[in-house]
């Protein structure tokens, strides 16, 4: 019946069937509405084709943390803390933190970048639960935060790095990572909705973050600054992050310091998601 | 205001401002449903607009709007469940394939999965798209991606379709297609609100137009009545022998009057006519007499034309950018 699928792939444009688009315009009960954890997961799968698509994409979060592991800690390890294996214990969950966040700026550029596309329209005209194109999306970027993650860590491995924690210690450091990760990346989708282009969100993201991630105990030990820094370092939220990650791969871990960076998380989930999703709906 | 059942859309005062701009200035519609209604308007007039408020994208800034019975306002959620939108920009996702954009939008649109790839197959079919169906959608030629975006807004037919300015930039046969999936979409029923720079298209598809300019309606009606207004159309006709074209213009001249004149192609000759009929006679008049013409040509009064008619001026006269936000 169809003309359509007798077509041969050198002539890609063939004419619509009269039949067939009949046909297709026919059938049609309207299904019930869509519930909200199945449009998130329609949306982050959206993400995970794109990846599919274009795995080079995977390649900035794949080589970055390698070479900053490799650069400190040979670089900087015997000068820091006397010797390259003693550096490489205490800055591996840094690093794994650092690289994990340092990809939640990727969020606010790509939700830059579809908004200056049509598509956005369609879905925002779809009776679906209003954020789950947003909270679909985050969920996606997960993938990259544990491609982040476990390339640093199993690097960090081969390098010799000894995790007293064990497997689940490893698993719960990188879990928490993402978590933080999750509920930090809505402050650039925030940002991406602000701006005018995907660049202007790189530099502004990168520009906030470069500070938090420095003025951390990634990569010294805090209490070998001047006291006013020791005190800066010792209220951000990626110092917080990073002394509960060492405690989960180290085997020491401390329950406030866990629960504390769990807070922190939901806090900037809590207030940025209203927040991009307000936006985003009247953008 | 209480809202007719024969209506798709109705709009009263409808005000929508960018800054210092009145992009869309006190629109009145009342769409019947059914049927296409086009919008006429150059660039700027305040098309998009619109329709990104009566799709639930913009929020008024003053006024009422009504679709389906619905307020835009009040029940955004009631009005994006019978609409779709194919938007002026591309409406799908470049980076993903024809077909999984289809499955996506199945899946938001509430089928299951499996019924969400079968919905895909169908109207990749249907739509000729099968050779295509698993490209990236930024390797598609502008006549397949228009395609596709309509089908993406009849995963779950609608009872309104939304079109902006779905031929602008296509070559003539990739228009004619989507003309013809317009014409199908209206004979199922759906009602299509088609926004359009183009009186010919409009004139083709549209049971009444609204013409539309810096953000208000300036004249609403059925084409026939639009052209009316507008005046006379004109009819070109092409003699085969340049040496009788001066006998075919005075034998023309018998029923059409002096205005008849000579085009500056040495066989072409260009009247002024009333309509269809008056035309008819004429060529008659000509082929009466044994002067043989190699054509003849019935012309539409263009946008332009229209817009002298109704506003003064061309339509391309300082008309400001689309306002897109």
């Amino acid at each position: 019946m169809s003309t359509a699928a007798t077509t041969s792939p050198d002539t890609p444009s063939t004419t619509p069937s009269e039949v067939a688009l009949h046909a297709a315009l026919a059938s049609g009960e309207r299904p019930p509405r869509v519930s909200a954890p199945v449009a998130c997961l329609a949306f982050a799968g959206r993400s995970m084709r794109k990846i599919r698509h274009v795995p080079e994409q995977l390649l900035d979060v794949t080589i970055t943390p390698v070479l900053f592991l490799v650069m400190f800690v040979y670089l900087f390890g015997g000068a820091v803390a006397g010797s390259t294996d003693d550096y490489l214990q205490f800055i591996l969950p840094g690093i794994l933190v650092q690289a994990v966040l340092f990809t939640t700026v990727y969020s606010g550029v790509t939700l830059n970048t579809d908004m200056t596309k049509g598509v956005v329209d369609r879905f925002r005209s779809l009776p679906v639960w209003g954020p789950a194109p947003l909270v679909g999306a985050a969920v996606g970027d997960l993938v990259r935060y544990l491609v982040a993650a476990s390339v640093t860590v199993i690097v960090g491995f081969a390098l010799g790095f000894e995790a007293g924690g064990g497997v689940l210690g490893v698993l719960g450091g990188i879990a928490l990572v993402m978590l933080f990760a999750f509920g930090l990346a809505w402050v650039f989708t925030t940002l991406g909705l602000l701006m005018r282009s995907p660049s202007a969100v790189m530099n502004t993201g990168f520009m906030a973050l470069f500070p938090l991630v420095f003025l951390s105990n990634i990569f010294v030990d805090p209490s070998t600054l001047p006291s006013v820094l020791e005190s800066m370092v010792d209220l951000n939220p990626v110092s917080h992050l990073v002394t509960a990650v060492r405690g989960l791969l180290g085997g020491t871990a401390d329950a406030g310091d866990i629960g504390l960076v769990l807070g922190e998380a939901a806090v900037l989930t809590l207030v940025f998601v209203p927040l991009t999703t307000r936006m985003y709906r009247r953008a | 205001m209480p809202s007719s059942p024969h209506l798709a859309i109705e709009t009263t005062g409808l005000v929508k401002a960018f800054g210092d701009t009145r992009a869309v200035d006190g629109v009145d519609l009342q769409v019947p449903t059914g049927a296409v209604y086009g919008v006429l308007g150059p660039n700027g007039a305040g098309k998009t607009t619109t329709i990104r408020m009566l799709a639930t994208l913009l929020r008024p800034d003053a006024g009422t709007a009504r679709v389906l019975g619905h307020d835009v306002v009040d029940e955004p959620d009631a009005v994006r469940r019978r609409i779709s939108l194919t938007g002026q920009l591309a409406s799908v996702d470049e980076e993903l394939g024809g077909h999984e954009n289809l499955q996506l939008l199945g899946r938001l649109l509430g089928y299951s999965r499996r019924q969400a790839a079968a919905r895909a197959d169908e109207l990749i079919t249907a739509f000729g798209l099968t050779a295509a169906a698993s490209r990236l959608v930024k390797n598609y030629s502008g006549g397949m991606r228009r395609r596709l975006d309509i089908a993406a807004s009849l995963v779950v037919t609608p009872d309104l379709l939304f079109l902006d300015e779905p031929t602008t930039g296509l070559d003539p046969r990739s228009r004619n297609e989507v003309w013809a999936i317009v014409r199908a979409l209206v004979s199922q029923g759906t009602t299509v609100l088609l926004c359009t720079q183009y009186l010919d298209e409009a004139d083709q598809l549209a049971s009444r137009i609204a013409v539309i300019d810096t953000g208000r309606v300036i004249a609403e009606g059925t084409p026939g009545e639009l052209k009316a207004s507008v005046g006379r159309s004109a009819l070109h006709v092409r003699v085969l022998d340049p040496e009788r074209r001066d006998e075919a213009r005075a034998i023309l001249a018998r029923g059409l009057g002096d205005s008849v004149h000579p085009d500056p192609d040495p066989v072409g000759l260009t009247a002024p006519v009333a309509d269809a009929e008056e035309a008819a006679e004429a060529i008659s008049a000509l082929t009466a007499a044994g002067v043989p013409i190699g054509g003849f040509s019935l012309g539409q009064p263009s946008l332009d034309e229209v817009f002298l008619a109704l506003t003064g001026r061309p339509a391309t006269d300082e008309t400001p950018e689309e306002v897109a936000a």
